[in-house]
């Protein structure tokens, strides 16, 4: 083997082994995006007051809105565990009860996650609306939840 | 230039119009929209062929700049540097048309999720492949440092296409590897891709005789 082509194997070789740790290794720790109610649960105590994303389903019939005071609740779940989120604004277009949402914000003291940003997480599935599906029923249920407590 | 590159280009160049019309009819306007998304994911006829094309320039630098490590060639360098010039235009597309498509539907123009976290390194590396270039004063030295650049940073596209796979992200899995699009939203999709496949062809044309035009008044220049 040529020097110059071993330098370049050796070369290789440190970035190859540089970019399997980012992935693996360190990155990995920091590149979780979201945790799950039930990694939040393990946590217990220790992630109150934490700066935290967490992701889950928006549970059904969970979903309690006031467009007057735009006081939002709802729980967070994954099937095992399930998180009550608090939050004071609007929810993105796509946010709806069984559909996947991920929020970021803290826990407080009692065990309720005080989200300061809700965001939506959609499929990767795309279809046309099906027969007799209209997209605009599909707006309605979205104009319901937004009345859920029409203003007095 | 000879008379049959530029008959050549031409047509390229009115092949990628008219296919650019066509695609951007068809999904614009022609195709219905999601049943889910509504409009909206009409953003995705352009944010899906311009990641696309940037993953195709991508590997044309990475080609190109094996090329030219192997036989020194000047071909192969500006081939890597015009396809380098491309793919940083299509990944700021992509991001620029991902933050919008991001907003309604998300609910934020940015996060830092390993897709987008990943996309953007995408971006600074070749960013940092054209500073390279134009800061190395030695133009040989210039095109072998950044032949070095352009294979390794090709690293980072299996790691976004993966990313989704490997992390918890918000962005979603990909839609065209599952196929997960309804055949009424992928044929507009594949039209457009073909499209803008045929732009980055037309473009690559046009910057590679950019570049040898460059190459030439360069050699001149040192032979007076």
């Amino acid at each position: 083997m040529k020097p110059r082509h071993r330098k370049f194997l050796l070369g290789g070789l440190v970035v190859a082994a540089a970019l399997g740790y980012l992935i693996f290794g360190g990155l990995q720790e920091t590149l979780v995006y979201f945790v799950t109610p039930t990694e939040l649960r393990e946590q217990g105590e220790h992630a109150v007051g934490r700066a935290l994303r967490v992701g889950g389903m928006v549970e059904t019939g969970s979903v309690l809105w006031d467009p007057r005071t735009l006081d939002l609740a709802f729980r967070l779940s994954d099937g095992v565990a399930s998180v009550p989120v608090r939050h004071r604004g609007v929810p993105p277009d796509l946010f709806a009860e069984g559909r996947g949402a991920v929020v970021e914000g803290t826990v407080t003291a009692d065990g309720v996650f005080q989200a300061s940003q809700i965001l939506a997480k959609h499929s990767e599935e795309y279809r046309p609306p099906r027969e007799g599906e209209d997209r605009d029923a599909l707006r309605e249920r979205f104009k319901s939840l937004l009345k859920e407590k029409p203003a007095s | 230039m000879a008379r049959g590159g530029s008959r050549l280009m031409l047509v390229l160049g009115l092949a990628a119009a008219a296919a650019l019309l066509v695609g951007l009819y068809t999904g614009l306007v022609r195709a219905p929209a999601d049943a889910v998304q509504g409009e909206v994911q009409r953003i995705m006829y352009l944010h899906v062929p311009t990641v696309l094309v940037a993953y195709l320039a991508f590997t044309v630098v990475f080609v190109g700049s094996v090329g030219y490590l192997l036989t020194r060639r000047e071909g192969w360098d500006i081939l890597a540097h015009a396809s380098a010039e491309l793919g940083v235009l299509f990944t700021a597309l992509t991001i620029a048309a991902g933050a919008i498509w991001g907003k309604p539907t998300w609910g934020a123009w940015w996060t830092w999720d390993a897709r987008i976290t990943t996309t953007a390194i995408l971006l600074l590396i070749y960013l940092g492949y054209l500073m390279l270039r134009a800061a190395v004063e030695d133009q040989t030295r210039g095109a072998r440092y950044a032949a070095v650049v352009g294979i390794l940073g090709f690293l980072d596209i299996p790691i976004i296409h993966k990313s989704v796979e490997w992390w918890r992200t918000l962005h979603q899995p990909s839609s065209l590897a599952r196929g997960a699009i309804d055949p009424v939203l992928l044929f507009p999709l594949w039209l457009n891709i073909t499209a803008f496949a045929l732009l980055y062809a037309f473009l690559l044309a046009q910057r590679m005789e950019l570049g040898r035009l460059e190459a030439e008044l360069t050699r001149r220049r040192l032979e007076e």
